[in-house]
């Protein structure tokens, strides 16, 4: 009974949480249109909101590769091919009728004549209302579609591969992820993925300002991500807390003892990576949205490594942990480590080493320090919540320790 | 036939570069059961030396110097990065060789500024000669000799030294070997200098081949070299010879098909395929021993 209302407690501060975290990005993003003057920082074309756009993102493809490597125990390195599935569908489906002659002008047109958004249009106008309507629709249907896709991709790949051990697993879906890429680039498929070139024009999160005459009323475009990427995220929390989330960690701990308690390993394992891959493939969606194209060549596994370190900085196996370290990682490569990049002089002197690429140095050696001695990363495998109260704990332990000792030199004096 | 001689015999040149990689790779997964994923990365700063290194000295110092170089290279990632986690999680060491990686591919970026460099004319390696007539580089015709040479000299090293007979003992079992009074250590250094060594030769006949060297161009040779590592069966050096000779030459065959069918974007593409379906269907490759799970 008391365990209940303990859960019940928590699911209310995730919820809390995430209005939270939403209302403070619509207020940041609004500030400017309420108060007559605000700092450089809080305008739309600051780098503030960009390094939330794109944390947004990755926070929920790291989630969701959390999902399988840290509770499932599954070493899978192919989430850059499942986001390459979800960001495509999106965009092949997306392109408006309209700009599709521009974009696939090399093919002379696109197989598809009609994006989504076309035929909704079709259904509830293009303006006004109506064009809001089509407009959310369209996108919300292509952004699950995009998941879907991602979701029967990895089913496919899974019935075979999921039965290898860690590392193989590791390195197979690796391959199926580089197999995929050679596929979007094939031009044979142009008509359709538009060969290697990029496929843009489609709605990107700036369609979602409300404008009225010319002017934008309202900033929805860094509230958009945020909300696609709390829902997702919480789903998956869900997921985790629930049996299915037990049997994933059972088998994350031993696969054989496991087994033995009567969980269908095949089965739990599929249900994990098809459903990591749709969250990865809706991150794809996201990604796809806020860098404005679908390219085959950007969803390499270098972006995968990326994704896998973030995790392992927030430590594998905590959701608070990845969402943390997604934050950190981006505004410091995004924003505050910039300047490692740029020639910096100080009066005549010249800072050594500060050269294009020293931030990606720098990157990779705080990333090394932490895999090497801080293996369990920010929070380990606990949540938020728990890390905190064990800090609390482990600290009034010290207090008091230090007090007894205190008392004890007292005595002896 | 012309043109079916110079496939056969640029198949045959990659798939001996890729042999050279998948040695260091089969070696250290025998041993440490780790795939390596700096190792593409150790052959690509290898080649980044061989272009420094000739700019300010002569072949026959640069040559040798490179493969020191890359030697005490693949020596420092193995102490520094993975001997800390020796008792650690198997994913732990994986994920330290995946930001090993990133590292040196980052380091390099840095160095180079990120363009592309143009590797050395070693004369020897590029000198044109006429096979079947069919003109092709001096390299293509070296690559294959050189292979089977080193895989003769490796295979005496591993059955008739004493080190060689550590490095058989710990890949058979990790404890009992350092309970028998093999240092381990020792034996894994030197399976990590043994495949830098073998990278870094990889690394001047394949630049000859493809002059340019940019700080990603070793991920893509390095996981075919594993690809060809779990081919030939993991663990086994000839397997991982042939299985790299085999998709050398099967990569050079797709390249070579009629441009219309437009399928050269899959030469990469193929080798993750068969990866995939030798996984799935003899995951212990061509010459791999059976293992059994324990629990």
């Amino acid at each position: 009974m008391l365990k209940q209302k303990k859960d019940n407690r928590s699911s209310y501060i995730i919820l809390a949480c995430a209005i939270g975290a939403l209302l403070l990005v619509l207020l940041l993003e609004n500030l400017n249109l309420i108060l007559p003057s605000v700092p450089a920082v809080l305008l739309p074309t600051s780098q503030l909101f960009t390094v939330l756009k794109k944390a947004a993102v990755y926070s929920l493809v790291a989630v969701s590769m959390n999902l399988l490597n840290g509770f499932t125990g599954l070493f899978s390195l192919g989430q850059a091919g499942f986001m390459l599935l979800g960001a495509y569908t999106y965009a092949i489906l997306m392109v408006p009728a309209a700009a599709k002659d521009q974009v696939y002008y090399l093919y002379g047109g696109a197989a598809l004549n009609n994006s989504l958004q076309d035929i909704l249009n079709g259904v509830f106008g293009s303006t006004g209302v109506g064009g809001t309507v089509s407009l959310i629709l369209s996108v919300l249907i292509a952004m699950i579609l995009g998941g879907l896709v991602a979701a029967l991709f990895a089913w496919l790949i899974g019935l075979p591969v999921l039965r290898l051990k860690s590392d193989y697993l590791a390195i197979a879906t690796l391959g199926f992820a580089e197999i995929l890429r050679a596929i979007f680039q094939w031009q044979k498929l142009g008509p359709i993925t538009n060969g290697a070139n990029m496929i843009k024009s489609f709605p990107t999160y700036s369609d979602f300002n409300i404008r009225a005459g010319g002017k934008v009323v309202c900033y929805l475009s860094t509230f958009v991500p945020f909300l696609v990427a709390i829902i997702c995220i919480i789903i998956m929390v869900l997921l985790v807390n629930s049996t299915y989330g037990r049997a994933f960690k059972a088998i994350r701990d031993d696969e054989v003892a496991a087994e033995a308690m009567g969980i269908n390993l095949a089965k739990h394992k599929m249900l994990s990576f098809v459903t990591s891959s749709f969250f990865a493939g809706v991150g794809g969606v996201l990604f796809a949205m806020y860098v404005a194209n679908a390219q085959a060549k950007v969803y390499t596994t270098t972006m995968t490594y990326e994704i896998l370190l973030i995790v392992v900085i927030g430590g594998i196996g905590s959701i608070s942990g990845s969402i943390i370290a997604t934050f950190a990682y981006v505004a410091c490569s995004e924003w505050w480590l910039r300047f490692l990049d740029a020639e910096t002089y100080i009066g005549s002197f010249k800072v050594p080493l500060l050269r294009n690429g020293f931030r990606m140095v720098v990157f990779s050696i705080i990333i090394m320090i932490v895999v090497l001695f801080f293996r369990k990363g920010l929070l380990g495998d606990k949540e938020l919540p728990e890390a905190i109260r064990r800090w609390k704990a482990s600290a009034k332990v010290r207090k008091e320790r230090k007090a007894q000792k205190a008392q004890k030199e007292a005595a002896t004096k | 036939m012309q043109f079916a001689v110079s496939i056969l015999l640029s198949g045959i040149s990659v798939g001996g570069q890729y042999a050279l990689i998948a040695i260091g790779y089969t070696m250290v997964y025998g041993i440490l059961r780790l795939i390596n994923f700096a190792h593409g990365d150790v052959f690509m700063v290898a080649g980044l030396l061989g272009i420094y290194l000739t700019a300010t000295m002569p072949l026959y110092i640069s040559l040798p110097l490179v493969l020191i170089g890359t030697v005490i290279l693949g020596f420092a990632i193995e102490r520094l990065a993975y001997k800390p986690l020796r008792t650690a999680p198997r994913m732990s060491v994986m994920i330290s060789a995946i930001g090993v990686s990133y590292l040196l591919q980052n380091l390099a970026t840095y160095i180079t500024g990120g363009q592309p460099m143009t590797y050395p004319n070693i004369a020897i390696l590029t000198k044109t000669v006429t096979i079947a007539g069919t003109p092709t580089k001096m390299a293509v015709l070296v690559t294959p000799i050189l292979v089977i040479i080193l895989v003769v000299a490796l295979t005496q090293l591993i059955n008739h030294t004493k080190i060689g007979m550590g490095m058989r003992a710990v890949s058979k079992d990790f404890e009992t070997a350092q309970l028998m009074g093999i240092k381990i250590n020792n034996v894994i250094s030197a399976t990590f200098i043994v495949g830098s060594a073998l990278a870094a030769i990889g690394s001047m006949l394949y630049f000859s081949c493809y002059t340019a060297v940019t700080p990603t161009i070793g991920a893509l040779p390095g996981l075919k070299a594993f690809v060809a590592a779990v081919f030939g069966g993991i663990g086994s050096i000839p397997g991982a010879v042939i299985g790299a000779f085999i998709i050398g030459i099967c990569e050079s065959i797709i390249k070579g098909l009629p441009s219309a069918w437009d399928v050269t974007v899959f030469s990469d593409a193929f080798t993750f395929a068969l990866l995939i379906i030798v996984l799935v269907f003899k995951p212990t490759g061509l010459f791999g021993e059976k293992a059994t799970d324990k629990v």
